[in-house]
């Protein structure tokens, strides 16, 4: 594990992408990635939670005893997206609306108990706070990628009702392909696992050509001159 | 004795537990209570907001969602919002829900003192996407097709997709969900129509 900050940031983002390398949360990841809004959306909302749980979970890594770290861990959890969940039904109504069903969905979330098992109980509070920054953004550049494909081949539109989430500012994001009905399919749950499927091939190609490059840069010519 | 050997002690585990629940409590107690006004006053405006999607503008003059009425159907009690102009009421709403597809079709209607219907949305629902979801406003004008209808025009047994022999349009690809959603209306305008003296204060 490379514990420089950049490093860090390299792990979330692409090394050790929650999706795309840990595999992990893939319960949300197949579920709410229907439309590139609610991926960003429920994205933004685990980010939230992750940097929280981390910072608290490393700040109380030396009181809390290694036996049962897992409860202690798991009820901070479920209190921080309970108090998401009714701050944002509060006072962000109208997002709450959106992605109601899905903020009580992060605690089951195994990649925010994941990290603080694998690296908040271990790490400094703000190196934590810059994993779970980085964890959260690398999981939430997932799903708004997984779910404005499915969106893009499903319905024809990206970022639809943008607006409703970020603000009617952003409402140019909103696109429609004219004429385009959209194959069904790739809204329903199969078109979730065909779509991570291809993504987490073509992450696999692209690490093996950086490496072959990387390989052939470093300088063993004969191999490229073949 | 240091901290790090009392850790692994047996007796301090209940006692993290136990202060780790009591903070994890307190903490939800404070902000249930700090934000249960603003989800309270969330909700109502989402509750007006939905019942004047249902009723005209400006048909009704008073604040319908404290006019409530509580009338029993199939064991369940059904809040009914009256309307009126003037004091006289002019309209109900109401909210039913059935079985649809996947699972409950909530449907929120509003009939006028000759059991007319004068909207129907459908408040939730879990139909499949890009078949059965065509019974939204978002999705489609098909809704709307409900606006003026009541039991007798059309008839009664015209009440039904046209699948069934009825007037009303079902989805390509999709026939339970407007056949689930024909029926709650028509449950409905039955309901408003048993209980009409009541809903409207007459005196029987």
């Amino acid at each position: 594990m490379n514990n420089t900050l950049g490093g860090i940031v390299k792990d979330g983002l692409w090394n050790k992408n929650v999706v795309f390398a840990q595999l992990l949360a893939m319960c949300p990841a197949m579920a709410v990635t229907t439309s590139g809004t609610n991926g960003l959306g429920m994205g933004l909302a685990t980010t939230a939670v992750l940097i929280v749980s981390n910072i608290l979970v490393s700040m109380i890594r030396h009181t809390v005893s290694s036996q049962v770290r897992i409860p202690v861990f798991v009820v901070l959890i479920a209190t921080l997206v309970t108090l998401v969940d009714m701050a944002m039904n509060a006072w962000l109504h109208d997002l709450y609306k959106v992605l109601g069903l899905f903020i009580a969905l992060i605690v089951v979330n195994c990649a925010i108990l994941g990290r603080a098992e694998a690296f908040a109980v271990k790490n400094g509070v703000i190196a934590s706070a810059v994993d779970g920054l980085a964890m959260g953004l690398g999981f939430t550049g997932a799903l708004t990628m997984i779910g404005l494909i499915r969106e893009f081949l499903g319905s024809g539109t990206l970022f639809a009702q943008a607006s409703n989430l970020l603000g009617p500012s952003f409402a140019f994001l909103e696109m429609k392909i004219p004429g385009y009905g959209g194959a069904l399919l790739m809204i329903l749950p199969p078109g979730g696992f065909a779509v991570l499927g291809f993504l987490l091939a073509g992450k696999r190609v692209m690490e093996s050509r950086i490496e072959e490059r990387a390989r052939a840069a470093t300088g063993t010519p004969d191999a490229i001159t073949t | 004795m240091d901290f790090a050997s009392f850790r692994e002690k047996m007796a301090y585990q209940p006692i993290l537990l136990g202060v780790f629940a009591l903070l994890a409590s307190g903490a939800l107690a404070w902000a249930s209570n700090a934000t249960s006004d603003a989800i309270a006053a969330a909700e109502a405006k989402d509750l007006r907001d939905s019942l004047s999607e249902v009723l005209p503008r400006g048909l009704a003059d008073n604040d319908f969602l404290k006019d409530t009425l509580d009338i029993e159907r199939n064991g369940k009690p059904v809040t009914i919002y009256l309307a009126r102009r003037e004091g006289v009421v002019i309209g109900a709403v109401f909210k039913l829900a059935e079985r649809g597809y996947a699972a409950d079709i909530q449907v929120l209607m509003a009939v006028d003192a000759e059991g007319r219907t004068l909207g129907v949305r459908v408040l939730k629902h879990a139909e499949t996407p890009g078949l059965g979801d065509k019974i939204e406003l978002a999705k489609s004008n098909w809704i709307k097709s409900f606006d003026g209808k009541s039991i007798g025009r059309p008839p009664l047994e015209q009440w039904a997709v046209k699948k069934d022999g009825g007037v009303f349009d079902q989805f390509a690809g999709a026939t339970i969900t407007p056949r689930v959603v024909v029926r709650i209306v028509k449950g409905g305008l039955e309901f408003f129509a048993a209980h009409r003296k009541e809903i409207l204060g007459e005196k029987s």
